[in-house]
């Protein structure tokens, strides 16, 4: 009980005096996670939306893809991603296991799914609202997207957040393909199970506290937006 | 529009259309040719709404042709729709209205000049920055009318754009189809309300079962229907 109270004052004091590693670590965990949230919705969106509004033979069969893809274990994607990056793999020679670049790539790999089932939802109720005046008005593929993605947005931002959620408190997959480098790969859950490992529970608790942080401000977020979506103007 | 030379501006041929095993319409043939005002009548299921939405092209017939005489006409984009529900898009007044000209690439400030300059034109006097959404059900059809006439349509179809409306909700949105059917644009209109027909039609649709029953002139129509469907129908008694 007293570890416990103790490594709780020390937790607050490193995030007080913002400890030079809890920063290089918060810092890196945002930069990777953020860009995997980006990248996945760049790909994510449009790709529901595509989903949401067209009839192709495989549509079905996509969708239940997509639902697949969003169950994938991280650990195996992780998996997966070492053995393509790996020194033998097809994509060894560009030396990227081990650095935060391929921690992006396995992030995108298991969050673009969700993105895109979120928005493919989002999009295909807002599709069967718009669907006789977009085509009435004669509005081209592309012009449909984008007033479909438009006015979508805040539904939209919810499944990037949803993503980036994922995202931040993922651990198998950056621990197989970053390696919990220090000063290189070492993000915030990676550095918890390390620091819970060697029995270091203030940087633990402290770098477990920037994480629940983090978890909340997205929440919060998510939860602002679906009430501006219902109640606010447009 | 008297002594023009009467010329054919829409023609159907044999036109069917089926969903569902079911034939909603059923061999449609007739000719337009006249100026004023085309009303759609029918009880419901008669498949008004499906004729409108079969001759703008949003619908795909089975069989048949349907021909527009003036390639200004068959142009889909000079026609414009105005859905028994109003269509909403989640925005302001304003940007609804002007939606259909930022597809054409106007810039959003002359588009929503434009698109105050249409809602005024509807008679449409709400503040235009309020989400759509809000607005009463005859202040939504007046938008849908508004964002209609913004690409100054040659033809315009209306399904049943009165529904629910008062007086003088009504009587605005008949006075603005009289304009623009004076400015020569083809209206194609379909509606329950009699006395609207009445006031409006230059030529009637008479629909029953996915049938043209009858094809007339307006006033001749509502004086000495010819059919035993359209004198029950507009008597108020029950079609069986
Ligand atoms: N996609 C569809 N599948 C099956 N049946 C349909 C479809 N669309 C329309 N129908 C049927 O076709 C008939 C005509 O429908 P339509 O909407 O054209 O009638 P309407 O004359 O506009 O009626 P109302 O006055 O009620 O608006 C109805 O019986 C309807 O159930
Ligand atoms: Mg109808």
């Amino acid at each position: 009980m007293n570890d416990i109270l103790l490594g709780l004052a020390q937790a607050a004091e490193l995030i007080v005096t913002l400890n030079g590693d809890l920063v290089e670590i918060t810092a890196l965990s945002l930069s990777v996670s953020l860009t995997a949230a980006i990248i996945a919705t760049i790909i994510g969106l449009p790709m529901g939306a595509w989903l949401a509004i067209n009839r192709f033979p495989a549509r079905r069969f996509v969708i239940a893809l997509l639902n697949a893809l969003m169950g994938l274990p991280p650990v195996v994607v992780g998996l997966i991603v070492y053995v393509l990056f790996s020194r033998s793999g097809p994509f060894g020679v560009l030396g990227l296991l081990f650095t935060p670049t391929v921690m992006v790539i396995a992030q995108v790999i298991i969050i673009t799914p969700i993105v895109a089932s979120v928005a493919h939802q989002a999009i295909r109720e807002l599709w069967a609202d718009y669907h006789d005046l977009l085509i009435s008005l004669r509005a081209s593929k592309a012009q449909r997207i984008g007033t479909l993605l438009w006015d979508g947005r805040r539904a939209l931002m919810t499944a990037s957040l949803a993503g980036f959620g994922r995202a931040i408190g993922e651990v198998g997959a950056i621990m197989i393909v970053g390696g919990n480098i220090d000063h290189a790969t070492r993000v915030l859950t990676t550095a918890i199970a390390l620091e819970t490992g060697k029995g270091e529970f203030a940087m633990a608790l402290a770098l477990g506290f920037v994480l629940i942080g983090l978890a909340i401000v997205v929440n919060l977020s998510i939860h602002i937006l679906s009430r501006t979506e219902r109640s606010a103007r447009w | 529009m008297v002594g023009q030379r009467k010329t054919c501006w829409l023609e159907l041929e044999n036109v069917t259309l089926r969903r569902q095993g079911r034939a909603i319409l059923q061999d449609i043939r007739f000719r337009l040719d006249d100026t004023g005002i085309v009303i759609v009548m029918g009880p419901n299921g008669a498949g008004k709404t499906t004729l409108l939405r079969a001759i703008h092209g949003l619908e795909r017939i089975r069989s048949g042709t349907i021909r527009w005489c003036d390639d200004d006409h068959a142009d889909s984009l000079r026609q414009a729709f105005v859905f028994q529900s109003p269509v909403l898009m989640r925005r302001s007044v304003v940007d609804c209205i002007a939606y259909p000209l930022r597809l054409d690439g106007v810039a959003r400030g002359p588009a929503r000049k434009a698109a105050q300059a249409a809602a005024h034109e509807v008679g449409l006097t709400v503040d235009l920055e309020k989400p759509v959404r809000v607005l009463s059900g005859g202040e939504k059809q007046k938008m849908a009318l508004a964002r209609a006439l913004i690409r100054a349509p040659k033809v315009l179809f209306l399904d049943e754009p009165c529904a629910n409306l008062d007086g003088r909700a009504t009587k605005e949105i008949e006075e603005t189809l009289c304009r623009v059917r004076d400015t020569g644009t083809r209206i194609i209109m379909s509606t329950h309300d009699i006395g609207q027909a009445r006031r409006l039609a230059g030529t009637v649709l008479f629909l029953h079962d996915g049938r043209l029953v009858e094809h007339a002139e307006g006033t001749a129509f509502f004086t000495a229907p010819k059919t035993r469907e359209a004198q029950t129908y507009l008597t108020g008694g029950l079609l069986l």
